[in-house]
């Protein structure tokens, strides 16, 4: 808010006489002084520092990322053995972050659009059910729900006994054991169909619109997509067979081998982040679906569009201005929060980088790895939201 | 034009008033009667599991491990021979009634404050904002007035967790005000200060913040200096959460029109009356309930610090969990902990809610 007049000129004829009564003095004066013991203060502070550091003869640089690391880590999604250095483990931590990150965003934005739906549902139960999950979840701490469902997972039986809701898959003390498909050159072939499906879809789309634009013909879009992304790669899978060798786990006498193993930490992480943020996108959504006045969804049928049509083309488009940028500090959240990972033992960054530092004592450098990486994380997610909030903001005509 | 609306139409009554009722909002579509049942079922699947699990096959006298054998439900015997040190810690027994004293000063002014209407209300703030933080740490911490010292490694429970979120709250809110008044200002390198300060805070974890504190804080002060576990913590906290505040203080002050700085000036006040007289209090009405929401956040966060190991409420569970004596219990724990947890943040919620419609935000 601007208090000084907007343009503080001088009154003409004033001279240059400088003067503490004159607002651009005063600023330039006042800003100097904050600025420079904002300075002196760091000044100090760096100096403590260099003495502390000497005085507890701790090295400091980056060298030590080039060093053994002989440090162990329990799920890595690249090649990573204790012999490899510091700097692989911390690329293994950020990559577990972004694991984690990107499926729970996935899982609480599905689970958060369905509450929020459920919470505006005119079914009197599915409403109360959603509220009461709402109002519970997001006034709780995150922290006790993820040592919460840790605890719960660590109750489970070990592997002799463990249990089997469906066939070849195992829930016990180490994790969640299942099926997973074996890589085959067909396998190969469906999903590279799959991804011509997908780039021919949005060419298809493109040419539908422009088709619509001129002559008001309407194309079949969504099917054509579901033919294309769906239909097609499954007829190759088909043509070629419709072989799928899966690698099943087997019950040993002390373990269970093969298939491919969910950790716990992993799973509790997975569960506490994505039931926790889903109570919050939820309130997003519905806020969002309440402030579409209910005169557009009357238009948009008086204009003689079906239901899903005025979702599609009215409700949903307005609804998301508003969903948008709270959605985004959401997502944010999610990511920031996945460093609790370090309370239960998921080996994301901050659980790498705080052992390495107390491995090494160089305690500043790991503070400012984790920093680094997270704060570039979170300008890469909001300048990809501010870009896609740009793309569907209204333009005024 | 008539200004004057009309009452609508009541619609046709309903005989049977509770059958209407469930047809309507229970049974309106086969869809909505399918979805009813599915709801009804999950309910069955779980409802009576959980009360059992907590009252019927639970334990609730005795006070040792031998209680609980056998027992099919929950353990409550268990969190009560824990009772004291969910509330206290480990403050030595002795001295636990100055944990009292305080709580119960507090409780008093925080039942006043957040009284509608109660009389010399200002009065009362002031005392509480600038007599009662630093009275009451020298109540707790000791060493005057012949008050044995008891170290802050030794508090815990609930008392350390309120004790946390009041003074990283007394941190934040002047901090966030500062701060939004310094990016909402004029004066550009002021501004720029502001934003790298509250951006650089929102965007790390607020985990890597306490550890910053208690890891880099040792560093930067003069050698010798040392600095208290629970003040770093407390410290990150606040910081983290003024850079918050500052948000919902901007949010507040771009709802003013500029109009009514512009009047201020021209009425001759200088930018700190402006600002505190005109500016600030118009501002604030329209902020405080999402400062409400972020000290809510804050509550939930001060649980972080059982990372950085200083035992709160959250933390004196997890450290229940792994008494020997009672080995196999700790699920009881956390469900306290929660329970306690919960209470707290829903009321402030809903009190957050209250107080929206109250000042008619939006609707002035």
């Amino acid at each position: 808010m601007a208090t000084a007049p907007r343009s503080a000129r001088r009154p003409p004829g004033a001279g240059v006489k400088l003067s503490f009564n004159d607002p651009v003095v005063r600023a330039i004066f006042w800003q100097i002084v904050i600025v420079g013991a904002v300075g002196l203060v760091v000044w100090w502070l760096v100096g403590n520092t260099v003495r502390n550091l000497e005085a507890r003869r701790i090295a400091s640089g980056f060298d030590y990322f080039w060093r053994e690391a002989g440090l162990p880590i329990g799920e890595a999604m690249i090649e990573y053995q204790p012999s490899d250095n510091y700097f692989r483990a911390l690329v293994v931590g950020v990559l577990n972050t972004l694991r984690i990150a990107v499926v729970s965003i996935v899982l609480a934005t599905i689970l958060g659009t369905l509450i929020g739906v459920a919470r505006l549902s005119r079914n009197w139960l599915v409403a109360k059910l959603a509220s009461v999950y709402v109002e519970t979840l997001r006034n709780l701490p995150l922290l006790l729900q993820l040592l919460f469902w840790y605890s719960v997972l660590q109750s489970l039986p070990p592997p002799r006994e463990a249990l089997n809701p469906l066939p070849h898959v195992y829930l016990f003390v180490r994790g969640l054991q299942m099926p997973w498909p074996q890589w085959t050159p067909e396998l190969g072939t469906v999903l590279a169909v799959m991804g011509i499906g997908i780039v021919a879809s949005f060419l298809v789309r493109g040419w539908a619109k422009r088709r619509q634009m001129l002559t008001g013909e309407q194309f079949p879009i969504g099917w054509t997509a579901v033919g294309l992304v769906v239909a097609l790669p499954l007829a190759v899978f088909v043509m070629q067979g419709a072989n799928l060798p899966l690698d099943v786990p087997t019950l040993g006498r002390f373990n269970i081998t093969g298939g491919i193993l969910i950790t716990p930490e992993f799973t509790a992480l997975l569960i506490g982040l994505v039931t926790y943020t889903a109570a919050f996108i939820a309130e997003i959504v519905r806020s969002g679906i309440q402030a579409v006045s209910h005169g557009q969804t009357e238009a948009a049928a008086a204009l003689g569009l079906k239901r899903g049509q005025a979702l599609r083309l009215v409700i949903l488009p307005q609804a998301l201005r508003v969903i948008i940028p709270p959605m985004t500090s959401q997502y944010l959240n999610v990511t920031k929060n996945s460093s609790l990972a370090v309370a239960i033992g998921y080996p994301d960054i901050v659980s790498i980088a705080n052992t390495i530092l107390n491995q090494t004592g160089q305690a500043i450098e790991g503070i400012g790895t984790i920093m680094a990486v997270y704060l570039t994380v979170s300008l890469s997610i909001s300048a990809f939201m501010n870009w896609y909030n740009r793309r569907i903001a209204l333009r005024e005509r | 034009m008539s200004t004057q609306t009309t009452s609508p139409a009541r619609p046709p009554a309903v005989r049977l008033r509770a059958l209407g009722w469930v047809r309507a909002n229970l049974l309106a579509t086969p869809l909505s009667a399918a979805v009813t049942l599915l709801c009804l079922w999950l309910l069955w699947q779980t409802v009576p599991g959980l009360i059992g699990w907590a009252v019927i096959d639970a334990r609730w006298s005795g006070t040792t491990r031998e209680a609980c054998q056998g027992a099919t439900g929950a353990c409550w015997v268990f969190v009560r021979a824990w009772f004291d040190q969910f509330v206290y810690g480990f403050y030595p027994v002795d001295q636990r009634w100055r944990v009292d004293v305080a709580g119960i000063v507090f409780a008093l002014f925080a039942a006043v404050l957040l009284w509608p209407g109660f009389p010399r209300k200002r009065v009362v703030g002031v005392v509480a904002a600038v007599a009662f933080p630093p009275a009451c740490i020298v109540l707790l911490l000791g060493g005057w007035f012949g008050l044995p010292v008891v170290e802050t490694r030794l508090w815990g429970g609930m008392m350390l967790t309120a004790f946390m979120a009041v003074y990283a709250g007394l941190i934040a809110v002047p901090l966030g005000i500062l701060l939004a008044l310094g990016r909402q200002g004029r004066l550009p390198l002021i501004r720029t200060v502001s934003v790298i300060l509250i951006e650089f805070w929102r965007g790390v974890p607020i985990l890597t913040v306490i550890f910053l504190a208690s890891f880099i804080l040792p560093l930067i002060v003069p050698a010798g200096v040392t600095v208290d576990q629970l003040a770093r913590a407390v410290i990150a906290l606040g910081l983290v959460i003024a850079a918050y505040m500052a948000e919902v203080v901007r949010g507040g002050l771009q709802t003013l029109p500029p109009g009514q700085a512009e009047a201020a000036r021209a009425l001759g006040l200088n930018y700190w009356k402006t600002t505190l007289l005109i500016v600030l209090p118009q501002a604030l009405r329209v902020s405080i309930p999402g400062l409400v929401n972020e000290f809510i956040a804050l509550i939930k966060n001060t649980s972080l610090v059982l990372i950085i190991s200083l035992f709160d409420l959250l933390g004196v569970a997890h450290r229940a969990k792994s008494d020997p004596q009672w080995a196999g219990q700790g699920l009881e724990a956390y469900v306290f902990a929660g329970g306690v947890f919960w209470l707290v943040c829903f009321a402030l919620s809903r009190y957050s809610l209250g107080l929206e419609r109250r000042l008619g935000v939006g609707k002035r």
